[in-house]
């Protein structure tokens, strides 16, 4: 497939901040058992309003992937068939609780406010937050399930899809929240930074295993199946037209074999090992230089990783379109 | 239930293109808008088709075979297209099966032509909505055509009849007949999108001859004319009747 900008912008940032609400309402889940100290409503607010953020960015660049996005208020149409339709839904649901969520941050309200007492401080907060956090896997489902969910492009008709997406989410997001600790809360750089690195380990693991599956895949569609002539040797002679169509650019990524293979080795590089680096370093000093290199050396590891997601895909249209003639 | 359908053969394509350009003819002339070609002379031409005839070469040079093999929009039974579109602009209409895009209700996010295995949409590049084979219906339903040409374009303009139209539900509609007798069927059954598209196969006519059916058994010898006569005396060849 070629990969398309505004879906790679799109899927990387709305994971930094789905990710990064996930890291604070986990730091707010510890504090209420005490496991943490209290934060100013602030930082959450906050928090929770830059993730909203990179939410509105990534809405801004699926945009720019649309034909005619004066319609796309139409795209919600078809939730009960469609994953992309969901995800439209999806979206702004999440982006909604996440804002609600720090306002009620900011406010300081509760439950008490609304005449139910429950004794518990910050009660109402980690109600919004609980639902935020289910619109937000929600969310992380509807964006993998929409590739998961297409059955003959075999690289990606795996549940290691949906995987990688939340975990590769979540990895950025806490990569983020130790940068955003160290600059706004630095008793939750550890805590933040730990979880990060455990989040990379664990993506590695699912993203490797998905790089592993795919180099093993043995493709279900072949000249033979693709134009019904039952002989080992078939070659195209000719695609019916000496230009470009739509067709070829589409689903042909058009990169050398060597970017390709280059791409694969930087995000593998770029996303695991260097960002655990990094925010080692910075937890041991304290020191947000480090850990803001670590969030950005990472998210263009991101980039790379989706942009190889895409280009790996091959989709079977491309066996009638194999020579120009 | 009709499910309108074209059936292909390919025993009789010849590859000359003929339905891809009536088709562009007919369908950049309709109601819907023309179809947008860039660059037509110039370096790299580019352009949207809802038919496309492609070339296949089976087999190894000397004992090869040419396939022309024409494509478009199969108009699936189950087609992968529809339910992943998000605002319903993909559709398949129940009364007669066939696959049609609402070109005001498309957004253009192409999730649809990721969603469908045999590539037979296309993005209009200037109208930046999605297109396909619409099997003229635009065309087939129109009553002031006489009935001869009530068919899509691409059928009437086969040279050699390589296209036949028709329901492929009724069983005794010559496209399912044409299916049943001469071996139709369909492309990448392996994903069970139920194309209602068929395509005939090539077909040879062998006669199988044995060896010693080129040589007379009664007549090793290979002498022609009229055969010795037995004395009347000599056993005839069923020892009951007589030469």
């Amino acid at each position: 497939m070629h990969p398309a900008f505004s879906v790679i912008f799109l899927t990387t940032l709305i994971g930094v901040g789905q990710g990064l609400f996930l890291a604070l309402y986990t730091a707010e889940s510890y504090h209420a058992v005490g496991l943490l100290p209290a934060q100013s409503p602030q930082f959450y607010a906050w928090g929770a309003w830059v993730a909203v953020a990179f939410l509105v960015a990534g809405l801004v660049a699926s945009f720019f992937h649309l034909g005619h996005p004066e319609r796309a208020w139409r795209s919600a149409a078809r939730w009960r068939t469609s994953w992309l339709s969901r995800e439209v839904i999806a979206l702004p649901v999440t982006m909604g609780l996440m804002f609600v969520y720090g306002a009620v941050h900011y406010l300081g309200w509760d439950l008490a406010r609304f005449g139910i007492e429950t004794g518990l401080p910050g009660d109402l907060t980690l109600l919004v937050g609980a639902l935020g956090v289910i619109a937000t896997f929600g969310l992380f489902l509807c964006t993998g399930m929409i590739y998961a969910s297409i059955r003959f492009l075999q690289e990606w008709a795996s549940p290691l899809t949906v995987l990688n997406y939340t975990l590769l989410g979540i990895v950025s997001g806490f990569t983020f929240a130790t940068l955003f600790a160290a600059l706004f809360a630095t008793d939750l750089v550890n805590f933040f930074g730990g979880w990060a690195i455990i989040a990379i380990l664990a993506a590695l693991v699912t993203r490797v295993s998905s790089l592993l599956r795919n180099a093993r895949i043995r493709y279900k569609s072949s000249p033979q199946t693709a134009i019904g002539v039952r002989h080992s040797r078939i070659s195209q002679r000719s695609q019916g037209f000496m230009g470009g169509s739509f067709n070829t650019r589409e689903f042909f990524h058009g990169a050398s074999r060597l970017w390709f293979r280059s791409v694969k080795w930087l995000f593998l590089m770029l996303v695991f090992p260097v960002p655990v680096v990094l925010i080692s370093l910075g937890m041991s000093s304290d020191s947000p230089i480090e850990l803001a290199a670590a969030f950005m050396v990472q998210y263009l590891g991101l980039l790379a990783e989706r942009w190889f997601f895409f280009a790996q895909a091959n989709h079977p249209q491309n066996l009638y379109y194999q020579t120009v003639g | 239930m009709t499910q309108l359908a074209l059936v292909i053969d390919l025993n009789v394509c010849v590859g000359c293109h003929a339905c891809v350009t009536s088709c562009k003819e007919w369908n950049t002339s309709g109601d819907a808008g023309y179809m947008s070609d860039d660059r037509p002379y110039g370096e790299d031409p580019t352009g949207c088709f809802f038919n496309r005839v492609q070339t296949f070469e089976v087999g190894e040079y000397p004992r090869t075979e040419t396939v022309h093999f024409p494509k478009s929009c199969l108009h699936c039974e189950d087609p992968p297209c529809v339910p992943v579109c998000p605002t319903g602009a993909s559709y398949k209409r129940p009364e007669d099966g066939i696959v049609l895009v609402d070109y005001d209700k498309c957004i253009g996010c192409k999730y649809c032509s990721w969603a469908c295995p045999y590539g037979v949409r296309e993005l209009d590049e200037h109208q930046k909505v999605m297109k396909k084979c619409t099997l003229c219906v635009d065309r087939i339903y129109d009553t002031s055509l006489p009935e001869s040409e009530r068919k899509p374009a691409c059928v009437l303009a086969c040279p050699t009849s390589a296209r036949l139209f028709g329901d492929v539900h009724d069983p005794d509609s010559r496209v399912s007949v044409a299916i049943r007798e001469e071996g139709g069927y369909t492309l990448m059954p392996e994903w069970g999108t139920h194309p209602a598209n068929h395509y005939l196969p090539r077909r040879k006519t062998h006669i199988s001859v044995h060896v010693d059916e080129l040589e007379r058994y009664d007549n090793p010898l290979k002498k022609e004319g009229e055969r010795p006569r037995p004395d009347i005396s000599e056993p005839s060849l069923d020892d009951v009747t007589s030469w």
